[in-house]
């Protein structure tokens, strides 16, 4: 294959924060709130020329039977700030940041959204995400207002009330001519109005338009409502990784529900996250693999994961014992509170993991182990190389979004040893060719006013 | 800490100046308003001459003549950045300044500026800050969630005669503020310095005991916490406000570090400060350092003939002097010395300078005023702490949540 018909690799790279798969009792694990750890995830990534970096958000501190978290990572940055201040430091990295389409307003939001827009020279991105829960809401002045059903509604009226107020500039409404005096071409500039079931808004603009028009938009969610909503308004869609032949199945999903809704094929990237672990042989990788989820997911970590699925107290049971012989209880008052809960049917995810955990004789910690602590890529520097890409060339995803358990410094021997032998491949950039975050991925920039994109 | 016969100087940046015609001035860059350089460059030189602080202006409403709706003006400065985002992207660049967004607290949530201030104060090892501020009536229905009362608009006679329902709505958005700005508060305070132990024995990566619900419950929001942001350097950021009238007043001298005030004059400015005192006693705060700094917008030259007439051009340009809330000082950088330190006498602890023009105005103050501050022994000549509530000779508090030890 020659290099040029390659398809290229999209990287993203995440700062682990709130979860337990971060393993901050390594000795070389680093501050989880200092600007230096950003800054160094950054000019990693960068170093390896991924298209952009991503922070997510939790709007609570989770809680486990009403009692704040305290075995793994607690706290975070705020993020607007973390990306403004990684823009000084980076000249192309995208800067994608997620942002609540429940517990904010369309105005701000998309204010700050532009400013990060100009602030980066064209490097803002947007993960759209909703939340719903009551528990959250209690930090808000406007409470759980959601309805769970409602929350695809408010994303999308929020989405387009938020291009609205991006379009409301022309592109080149400044003039900014001393001569003539004249600063503004168009004397409403701005001007807009949104009505709808959520927002009933209108007035004028503050912000001019970024140099990408809208920031770049992705978004999480493989539901079908998600699967519409990111096939009718995302440039990028975050997604758990799949075998092949499912993560293909997927790709066409995405692409045909974009189709139906008059995009041009190819405009949604699917980006599914991944974690590599690398060693100099597959054994020695195979066991930092073994090693680092031991970490991960100790005993309490174990009952943990499963009480989000249980909904009950498992701390009585022995996680190296057999799983809890006692029937998930869904309609129980929370266990777990602000942590979302990924699977849909509690009673079948049970049944499903004692057929697992009978099969191959596994303990709660084991089957914990099992279900959560799967590592996708596991291997030599040229094995893992290898299959990200083929799995890419197959049409399985345009790239993926890449963690580490090790904070500030997982990154770097990804970037260090498979980054040049992707770059080799021909599958990755060896140097940046666009300005914007948009053009480094390959995605339109919409023209103002009339919304559609500018062909190239 | 800085000897207490040095007074404090910030600078207040907003767009290309706070005159009106300032963008047609042959320095002035209108078409990179919207660019981090040209932000990082004012920054810069207020940090060169050891300014304690800058402000940034903002509001989530384009410029307007009309507080109450917006004009069609095409001839003067339109568009804004997020000032917390131009605070941060600059917080990298600089080192020792302080940084003071303005926030809009009458639509915004007090969970999301508590967290925004505190990693602003993060990233930048400790010179965070914020201006809190009561929104515009003109910006509304930019959210559509609730009806604010317009303000008054001069009569023909030029005078304000506020009615009933907006005396009200005033005392109600600073009870509001009030309510904001002690949640943010509390949010910072939520977790306490020493809260995250990463105790492998125990498997606990914090100790939740140093955390702490809020559970405001007011009239306007109930908030319950924790922050998700652990506690910033300075323990908490600065909080400055802008006050005209003894509302404000009485919101500064309960809630602020600093407050921004308009004097007439010394005997105006005493007045201002013992009103402000007395309501500090009233909270409780009489123990407490709260700085009160004149606003003074400024229009400077080399000679005062010069700066009369660069004040006259500006002027000529924009169609008569434009009509501003704080006292308008034209002339030398001598001669603006002079005033300040005529109005320190009032019990003012410093100033923010509204500079005319930028970068012109500004660079008179660095390059003219503070050299002039200096040799008269009334500014310092290094910075000579780490964090801006050091710079301002503030403590770093203890933790409301924390037990005496």
């Amino acid at each position: 294959m020659s290099t040029a018909a390659k398809k290229q690799i999209v990287l993203g790279a995440f700062v682990n924060g709130v979860n337990h798969t971060t393993v901050w009792s390594d000795p070389q694990a680093g501050s989880q709130i200092d600007f230096s750890t950003f800054r160094h995830v950054a000019q990693t990534a960068e170093r390896g020329r991924f298209d952009f970096f991503f922070l997510a958000e939790g709007l609570a501190l989770r809680e486990r039977g009403g009692r704040v978290f305290d075995q793994d990572i607690v706290g975070r940055p705020d993020t607007f700030p973390v990306l403004a201040a990684l823009a000084a430091v980076t000249e192309h990295l995208g800067l994608v940041g997620t942002f609540n389409a429940t517990f904010n307003e369309p105005y701000e939001l998309a204010k700050q959204l532009a400013s990060l827009d100009h602030l980066s020279g064209g490097r803002a991105g947007w993960n759209v995400v909703t939340s719903f829960d009551a528990f959250t809401g209690q930090n808000f002045r406007r409470g759980g207002f959601l309805h769970r059903d409602d929350r695809y509604v408010r994303a999308q009226e929020f989405l387009a009330a938020a291009r609205e107020l991006w379009d409301s500039w022309a592109e080149d409404a400044i003039a900014a001519d001393k001569d003539s005096g004249t600063f503004l071409r168009q004397a409403d500039a701005g001007a807009f109005a949104v009505q709808g079931k959520q927002f009933g808004i209108e007035g004028r603009f503050a912000t001019p338009r970024g140099p990408q028009g809208h920031p770049v938009v992705l978004q999480a969610g493989v539901s079908p409502q998600g699967r519409e909503f990111a096939a009718g308004g995302a440039d990028a869609v975050f997604c758990p990784l799949q075998p092949l032949d499912k993560a293909q199945e997927f790709y066409r999903d995405i692409q045909e529900r974009a189709t139906r809704q008059g995009r041009p094929a190819g405009s949604v990237k699917l980006l599914p996250s991944a974690t590599v672990v690398l060693g100099d042989t597959e054994e020695e990788a195979a066991e930092r693999h073994r090693d680092i989820v031991l970490r991960q997911i100790s005993g309490q970590t174990a009952q943990i994961l499963l009480e989000t699925v249980w909904n009950r107290d498992l701390s009585g049971y022995d996680p190296e014992g057999p799983l809890p012989d006692v029937d998930p209880d869904p309609a129980g008052p929370r266990v777990i509170q602000g942590r979302a809960n990924i699977f849909q049917d509690p009673h079948r995810t049970v049944a499903e993991w004692r057929g697992i955990a009978e099969a191959n004789g596994y303990s709660l910690r084991e089957l914990a182990i099992h279900v959560f602590g799967r590592a996708e890529f596991v291997g030599t520097p040229t094995g893992i190389a290898d299959r990200l890409d083929d799995f890419v060339q197959q049409g399985g995803s345009d790239g993926y979004i890449l963690g580490s358990h090790l904070v500030p410094s997982g990154l770097d021997e990804f970037v260090d040893k498979v980054v040049p032998l992707l770059q080799e491949r021909g599958s990755l950039r060896t140097e940046y060719t666009g300005s914007t975050l948009r053009e480094n991925l390959g995605i339109p920039t919409p023209r103002a006013a009339s919304g559609q994109p500018v062909a190239g | 800490m800085s000897p207490p016969d040095h007074l404090h100087l910030a600078v207040a940046l907003d767009g290309t100046g706070w005159h009106p015609a300032a963008w047609r001035e042959p320095g002035a860059r209108p078409g990179e308003l919207l660019t981090a350089r040209y932000w990082a460059d004012l920054v810069a030189r207020a940090e060169s001459r050891l300014l304690d602080f800058v402000t940034l202006e903002d509001a989530l409403a384009l410029q307007s003549t009309s507080p109450n709706r917006h004009d069609a003006r095409t001839d003067e400065v339109r568009g804004r950045l997020d000032a917390v985002l131009i605070a941060s992207r600059v917080a990298p660049l600089t080192r020792h300044i302080g940084l003071v967004p303005t926030v809009t607290v009458t639509h915004t949530e007090p969970f999301h500026i508590s967290k925004a201030i505190a990693t602003l104060d993060h990233i930048s090892g400790g010179r965070g800050g914020w201006r809190a501020q009561v929104a515009k009536p003109l910006e509304a229905p930019h959210f559509g969630r609730r009806e604010v009362a317009p303000f008054p608009e001069p009569g023909p006679d030029g005078r304000l005669a506020p009615p009933e329902e907006f005396a009200r709505a005033v005392a109600d958005a600073f009870g509001e503020t009030e309510d904001f700005v002690e949640v943010v508060r509390r949010l910072w305070d939520s977790w306490e310095d020493d809260a995250e132990i990463r105790d492998a024995a125990t498997e606990r990566f914090i100790d939740r005991d140093k955390l702490h619900y809020v559970d405001f419950a007011g009239r306007w929001f109930a908030v319950r916490g924790p922050s998700i942001v652990p506690r910033p350097p300075q323990g908490q950021p600065l909080v400055t406000v802008l006050a005209h009238a003894s509302a404000p007043y009485r919101l500064g001298a309960r809630s602020a570090d600093v407050v921004y005030v308009t004097p007439r004059d010394t005997e105006h400015a005493r007045a201002v400060v013992a009103e402000i005192r007395a309501e500090q006693e009233t909270a409780g705060r009489g123990g407490e350092t709260v700085h009160v700094f004149a606003d003074i917008g400024v229009t400077l030259g080399a000679t005062s003939a010069e700066a009369e007439d660069r004040r006259a051009a500006l002027d000529a340009r924009a169609g008569g002097a434009p009509v501003s809330d704080a006292q308008d000082f034209t002339g030398t950088a001598v001669e603006l010395a002079d005033l300040l330190l005529a109005l320190r006498e009032g019990g003012l602890t410093g100033f923010r300078l509204r500079p005319a023009v930028l970068p012109d105005d500004l660079t008179a103050v660095t390059g003219a005023l503070v050299p002039e501050l200096q040799r008269r022994g009334v500014f310092r000549t290094a910075y000579e702490a780490a964090t801006l509530r050091g710079l301002l000779g503030l403590g770093r508090p203890a933790n409301r949540y924390a037990a005496p030890r």
